[in-house]
């Protein structure tokens, strides 16, 4: 389309200058630092500097804590989008189903989104706390050994059921607005046809999902990636051991406390490397969704 | 219309409906309990949270509790009150949310209505921000921050966060179904760029930026890392930074009952945000991640 503008020289740039100039200073010279850093060796007080090519990268890619907290990563991504979508499309499907009380049930559901995701791993660790938690004597009067604080698996638990909690909302707003674009006659054509709830779900209602829940996928592993910080670091601080390290943690870990910069710095990267490669995704799946209208 | 006759006429059955009421008052247990038990413990004494069972129904210390919290000043993080904690975070929430609003409006403008040389060389360096999360150049960034003294100021808890594509781009595409008739009338009328965009394009918009501001609040409300990273001195803590400070598991002298009282002030604003525009932030959430 030709778009009518205005003829301006000089306006255009005023009013780029603002967002250029924060982007500039705080997105495209710090993450050029990160590259930079990420080939050079640095002593922990900054005294010496020597560029060392791809070593640093090798180094962090050969180190069993590296290898351990991608494991780490993988696990708690995975187990966090797949509960989270599962409880959400399960509530989505109901919302649906019935007639009174959408609005109520959507108003409380969405309350999670506007919870910082620290502080919801702080509430469930508060339930959930081996001393005096509400929810933690049950299980320890079951002869359950719950301590999440010392255990491993344990840990993993909590905090994936904080941020999967956390994420319900998110998944179940975008599911409801799935499930209202299907075309109505479809779903009654089945039924005409005979087939029941649980089949008509299965070959037209989820297949038609599909694209919404591939998007969500993506949207999701961001952010178990990304956002879930708040939580590791205010509930488990990436222990017991290295049992809940993930990969942000351990590069703000390494970079902040043990100050080992060459090897944030690549990790950095890496990390860079990841998003690309999800926003690629995620632009894909948009094109082909423009396809399937 | 059609729908409703439609869905009536496959899930009439009355069971069936009765099973989804169940799931979803299910589902609000697991989703709402955890925000409903940290307001009870927020209403009880210290003595009482500590042993467990906690009881399910609030008890006779509000009062206490939260007086305690904003005019004694909090311990742990060095007698700052919580009223101190609510103004910083909501500074930096407005402070943020109004930003993005505002240069990002600012930049759509420019590449959709006018014409000039390396227009789209600017907008790929917009958009590629996109990939570079602040988690992915903590460093670097933390070190940009020290070298303008931004630590421990409201103006570092806020700019480096303001640039983002995603409002830019949700601006264009609006911008870019404004039919080209209006803005001829416009030019025509003898309207220049400020007249069009105050008079026209403002107007036009007022939805799309109140669901961005529901949207670009939370999320500034909801800061990690960041607020972590540069700022040093409790007063000028966030609140989530804040609560993170006060609570210790392993150790006894953690006051709970006002970390409880922290917890529900810290949660209240943004669910009363979301909650109360909830037209706007459901339509502008599913529409601009689309």
């Amino acid at each position: 389309m030709n778009r009518a503008t205005f003829p301006h020289k000089l306006l255009p740039y005023l009013l780029l200058a603002p967002q250029l100039a924060v982007t500039l200073i705080f997105f495209y010279w710090p993450a050029g630092q990160a590259l930079k850093q990420s080939l050079l060796r640095e002593d922990p007080f900054g005294l010496k500097t020597q560029f060392v090519g791809l070593a640093n990268f090798k180094r962090v890619l050969a180190d069993p804590a590296y290898v351990n907290s991608i494991k780490v990563t993988v696990v708690f991504s995975l187990a966090t989008a797949f509960i989270s979508m599962a409880i959400a499309l399960l509530l989505a499907v109901q919302a649906e189903k019935i007639i009174r009380g959408k609005t109520l049930y959507r108003t409380l559901l969405i309350w999670p989104y506007a919870v910082a995701p620290a502080i919801a791993g702080m509430l469930w660790l508060f339930m959930f706390n081996p001393s005096f938690g509400t929810l933690a004597y049950p299980l320890r009067s079951m002869g359950i050994n719950w301590d999440p604080l010392l255990n491993g698996p344990q840990a993993m638990i909590l905090i994936v059921a904080a941020a999967a909690w956390k994420q319900i909302s998110y998944n179940f707003l975008f599911f409801v607005a799935g499930l209202q674009a299907i075309p109505q006659t479809l779903i009654e054509a089945a039924a005409i046809d005979g087939a029941r709830a649980a089949r008509r779900f299965r070959t037209i209602v989820f297949p038609l999902l599909a694209p919404i829940t591939f998007f969500l996928l993506v949207i999701n592993t961001v952010y178990a990636l990304f956002d879930t910080f708040g939580i590791i670091h205010a509930v488990t601080a990436g222990g017991p051991g290295k049992s809940t390290e993930t990969l942000v943690y351990k590069v703000y870990n390494d970079g902040f406390v043990n100050l080992i910069l060459g090897d944030s710095a690549a990790q950095s990267v890496i990390l860079m490397a990841i998003v690309i490669a999800l926003t690629a995704l995620q632009f894909r799946y948009i094109e082909r969704r423009v396809h399937y209208g | 219309m059609e729908r409703t006759v439609g869905g009536a006429m496959i899930t009439s059955r009355p069971h069936s409906r009765l099973i989804g009421h169940f799931l979803l008052v299910l589902g609000l247990i697991v989703v709402v309990f955890p925000i409903y038990y940290v307001f009870v413990a927020s209403t009880h004494s210290l003595e009482t949270i500590l042993k467990p069972p906690l009881p399910l129904l609030p008890g006779g210390d509000f009062i206490a509790n939260y007086r305690e919290a904003f005019y004694g000043g909090i311990g742990r993080i060095g007698g700052v009150g919580v009223g101190t904690l609510l103004l910083n975070t909501t500074i930096m929430a407005l402070g943020i949310a109004l930003g993005k609003i505002v240069i990002s409006i600012m930049s759509a403008y420019a590449i959709v209505f006018f014409r000039f040389p390396l227009r789209l060389v600017f907008f790929w360096i917009i958009f590629i921000t996109l990939m570079l999360p602040i988690e992915v150049r903590i460093l670097p960034t933390y070190k940009v921050m020290v070298d303008l003294n931004l630590i421990d100021t409201y103006a570092g808890l806020i700019v480096p966060l303001i640039a983002s594509a995603t409002a830019t781009l949700l601006f264009r595409q609006f911008f870019m179904t404004v039919p080209n008739e209006l803005i001829e009338a416009a030019r025509i009328d003898g309207a220049g760029p400020w007249r069009f965009f105050k008079d026209i394009l403002l107007p036009l918009s007022r939805t799309n930026i109140a669901a961005l501001f529901v949207i670009l609040f939370i999320y500034g409300w909801t800061q990690y890392l960041w607020p972590l990273l540069v700022t040093n001195s409790n007063s000028m803590n966030t609140i989530v930074i804040a609560l993170r400070k006060m609570i210790s598991f392993a150790d006894a002298d953690t006051q709970w009952h006002l970390v409880m009282v922290t917890c529900v002030l810290a949660i209240l604003p943004p669910v009363l945000v979301v909650v109360l525009m909830q037209r706007w932030f459901v339509r502008g959430l599913v529409e601009s991640e689309k």
